[in-house]
């Protein structure tokens, strides 16, 4: 059994709209209407088809909310402002909805570049919040090691945890949250959930076993630079084996992989990025005797090697399963190098994977990545004779390209 | 010089096979580009501008978001996709096909329709050529350029009709577009509101929340228009005019948080203090409103007009929403409520409804200016600050029409000379004020930072965080 489904809703967020109308002009559907007052969706005439989206100048096009039954259109129009999204409803037989803390961190990370993209066509059915703040899993850890060097700037560490007979079915691309212990001592309230990729594939990081890997990077520095310790981060990274860890998810119904014979995968990643990115080379790899074919490319930035986690392990990966472009921006006597300028590097075997119906996009990493990264597939596009802003456009409708920025 | 205009010139109009039209685009385009970098932003031709780019008519196609230089920005000529069997929705010529081609007895008329309506589009630009040295924050410089690279695109999309639809005579109405200036004593711009200075940000912020509002009731007007290249042109335009109202509305209501905040932090609403603490006055704020809001007014012409009515009847210019509207679209003898002086008083009368179409877009553009500044108030509302803005009665220093000079307060009262003259620093403007706006005109162009006068906006564009650095200066 599951719990009973929110409907998702398309509004229109009544303080920040300016009347432009240029939503209802768009709408292919009619379902946009107004009074002198507000602009209201009907969700009955709502196909999600986001036409609406990119002409609104204020971002007031997109609004959703979670509702247990939509509203009307003449609720909305009396609305001076959204309201608040339903209370998820209590979990039933340990399923339960996804928390606001994730909901509000997943629309962060894809929300550069437009939003929501559809899950490529041959993706597994995902399962999606099995376990809530309410009624979490309980993980044992089953090791902590570190990926990154004694001496490198970052410590990033691939961390195992373990479900015992708890089933918790996650797939590459998916996230789960995590619940640091005690509370924040600025709110006094518990601390907020955290999202990490899954690092491992979907039979587990030993295969047959109910187990999955994380890649944690313990955060010492905040966004301006100033020194901070990460709650969530410095807790998992000081993991001991046997320790208890209470988690949430899984999340993610769309940065999930193709899994059709012949799909090929462009990944571009930095940092911790690599997680999924990770989950679904090891996937593939597991596959190879099964001759499906479909090109991996992985474009993995860090500041040095010894910065870089998997380096060990991503170069012992056979040549006829992955083609690596590694970029440092910081080995002393080398000039910079970013992921963008590898992608330039690469223009021909990066073209001739855009230009193929059955290639999947996957973007994961710093958010300040992925305008570089764009701008670097535009240019291998323009110099091919390819507008790739019309690609883009085909490729996330199709659940082909797929962007999560932090 | 030789362009790629399938590339350089991006356009649903088959720009690549009509020959004649290419040759005179590119006689044109070096002059268009020589006026940008003449009068167009100050300084601005070497900065990285983080711009929405219109590459085709369709939803995805026209909101490429990257940067660009400003004299590379690729001006575009769009027109929405043709209506098949389209109809002349209104006027004398109700019920007959929609024109393709001008028909010989309606050509000078649409003519100066499509060249005033061409003419504000460089004007809009001239005024505000220097705004980007006062510049809020990142943020605002950058929705100042994309204001006005959309303008230049206004323009280009009116010059592309004229050079289309109307030959020699339109090749010449094109290149004087580029000729007269705003402001300029010896060959201003048409219109009296695009030759008034645009001197602060509080000013163009007024300018693009009531003047460009004009602009989409013009264009929405002409929207209905039986000649269908200038309706279907005119229909993208409003997409664009969106994000200027945005940039106008947004503009303001970020200020007037500011100011609110700032009351809260005072604990006070004496303007004196909300000035002293770097923000600007309710007060200020409202006379700065009854300004641009009187001026814009005049944009509409004569409550009656003979003109208006001929473009009507002749199906070339219809009203604001035509079609959604319900009675026979053509008005011979339908009637229209306006105002009249007559001697101290506002009496209501009514007039043929053809000779009041002018008065009856000024009546939509007002009500749709009122539900902006409802929404400002919300602001005030929830700050509790008790202060509210207010509208100014449409007979409120007026200088076309019925009104023109008569002395009318902003609560619509008729007032002597003598009142006028002695109140009239309390509605409009005074020269102190516009000495205090300017003096908190700091240029702040660091990455995430805002001037002591506004609050940082709810969402970037596009998405972008707060500290995005939406302009390179390079």
């Amino acid at each position: 059994m599951t719990a009973l489904p929110l409907v998702r809703q398309h509004l229109i967020d009544p303080e920040i709209c300016i009347r432009c109308n240029t939503c209802e002009e768009t709408c292919p559907t009619g379902a946009i209407t107004h009074d002198r007052r507000n602009y209201v969706v009907k969700h009955e005439l709502c196909n999600e088809c986001g036409d609406c989206l990119p002409p609104c100048p204020t971002g007031a096009i997109d609004s959703w909310r979670r509702v247990e039954a939509p509203f009307p259109i003449d609720q909305q129009l009396v609305w001076d402002s959204l309201p608040a999204d339903a209370a998820p409803p209590a979990p039933v037989d340990g399923a339960s909805e996804v928390p606001d803390d994730v909901l509000r961190l997943s629309e962060i990370a894809s929300a550069a570049e437009g939003g929501r993209v559809p899950p490529p066509w041959s993706a597994a059915h995902p399962y999606v919040g099995l376990y809530s703040l309410e009624k979490p899993a309980i993980a044992t850890v089953a090791g902590v090691h570190r990926l990154t060097a004694e001496d490198a700037e970052s410590d990033i560490r691939h961390i195992v945890l373990d479900f015992g007979k708890t089933a918790m079915p996650v797939l590459e691309g998916q996230s789960i949250g995590v619940v640091p212990p005690g509370v924040d001592p600025e709110t006094g309230k518990p601390h907020h959930v955290r999202l990490y990729s899954v690092a491992s594939p979907r039979n587990g990081e030993r295969p047959g076993h109910n187990n999955l890997a994380l890649t944690v990077k313990r955060v010492v520095v905040d966004r301006d630079g100033k020194p901070t310790r990460g709650v969530a981060s410095s807790y998992l990274c000081d993991l001991q084996k046997g320790d208890k860890v209470t988690v949430t998810g899984p999340y993610g119904s769309t940065f999930l992989m193709p899994n059709h014979p012949g799909a090929k995968l462009l990944m571009i990643c930095t940092g911790t990025g690599a997680a999924p990115m990770r989950a679904m080379t090891e996937r593939r790899r597991r596959r190879m005797g099964l001759g499906e074919g479909g090109e991996i490319m992985l474009f993995f930035g860090a500041r040095r090697p010894e910065e870089l986690p998997y380096f060990g392990p991503l170069m012992k990966l056979p040549k006829e399963l992955i083609r690596v472009e590694l970029a440092f921006s910081r080995v002393p006597g080398k000039p910079k190098e970013y992921v963008q300028d590898r992608i330039r590097a690469s223009a021909d075997a990066v073209r001739a994977m855009l230009t193929s119906d059955d290639t999947f996009v996957f973007v994961c990493g710093h958010k300040k990545m992925e305008e570089g990264v764009l701008a670097a597939l535009g240019d291998v596009c323009k110099d091919g004779g390819t507008s790739f802003a019309d690609l883009k456009d085909r490729m996330r409708r199709e659940g082909r390209l797929h962007i999560e920025t932090y | 010089m030789s362009i790629d205009y399938a590339s350089r010139i991006p356009n649903n109009v088959g720009l690549d096979q009509n020959k004649q039209l290419q040759r005179a685009l590119e006689h044109w385009q070096p002059k268009y580009i020589d006026w940008w970098r003449d009068v167009g932003p100050d300084n601005s031709s070497g900065y990285d501008v983080y711009l929405r780019t219109a590459v085709s008519v369709d939803p995805k196609g026209w909101a490429e978001f990257g940067y660009v230089k400003m004299p590379d920005y690729r001006w575009g000529i769009f027109l929405t996709p043709q209506e098949e069997g389209r109809l002349v929705n209104f006027g004398s010529n109700k019920g007959r096909p929609a024109w393709n081609e001008v028909p010989g007895e309606l050509r000078s008329t649409l003519r100066r329709i499509i060249v005033t309506q061409g003419d504000t589009e460089p004007a809009s630009v001239e005024q505000q050529r220097h705004l980007g040295q006062t510049c809020p924050s990142l943020y605002d410089l950058r929705n100042l350029y994309q204001v006005n690279v959309e303008e230049g695109r206004h323009l280009w999309a009116m010059v592309y009709l004229l050079h289309a639809y109307f030959g020699r005579d339109g090749r010449e109405e094109g290149e004087a577009l580029l000729e007269r200036r705003s402001g300029d004593a010896d060959k201003p711009r048409i219109l009296g509101a695009f030759n008034e200075k645009t001197p602060d940000w509080l000013s163009f912020f007024m300018f693009t929340f009531l003047t460009d509002r004009d602009g989409k009731y013009q264009l929405a007007a002409l929207a209905e228009s039986g000649f269908d290249p200038l309706a279907r042109s005119c229909k993208f335009m409003l997409t664009e005019e969106a994000h200027h109202l945005f940039v106008g509305e947004s503009g303001i209501a970020r200020i007037l948080q500011r100011t609110c905040d700032v009351m809260k932090e005072l604990k006070s609403d004496d303007p004196a203090k909300v000035r002293a603490a770097g923000a600007i006055d309710i007060p200020t704020i409202q006379r700065y409103l009854n300004f641009h809001f009187s001026v814009t007014l005049d944009l509409y012409g004569s409550e009656i007009s003979s003109n208006a009515a001929t473009f009507y009847s002749m199906g070339l210019k219809g009203r604001f929403d035509e079609t959604k509207i319900g009675d026979d679209h053509v008005l011979t003898n339908a009637e229209y409520p306006l105002l009249d002086l007559v001697g101290d008083a506002l009496v209501e009368k009514h007039a043929n409804a053809l000779q009041t179409l002018n008065e009856r877009l000024r009546d939509d553009y007002i009500a749709d200016c009122q539900a902006g500044v409802d929404r400002w108030n919300k602001i005030m509302e929830k700050a509790g600050v008790p202060a509210r803005l207010k509208l100014a009665h449409k007979a409120f220093h007026r200088k076309i029409g019925t009104f023109a000079g008569a002395h009318v307060s902003p609560e619509g009262k008729v007032v002597s000379e003598a009142e006028w003259t002695h109140r009239s620093k309390e509605w409009l403007p005074s020269n102190d004020d516009h000495a205090f706006v300017q003096a908190l005109m700091g240029r702040v162009a660091e990455p995430g930072k805002f001037a002591s006068y506004i609050a940082p906006p709810p969402r970037g564009i596009n998405n972008q965080p707060q500290d995005f650095e939406y302009v390179r200066f390079n």
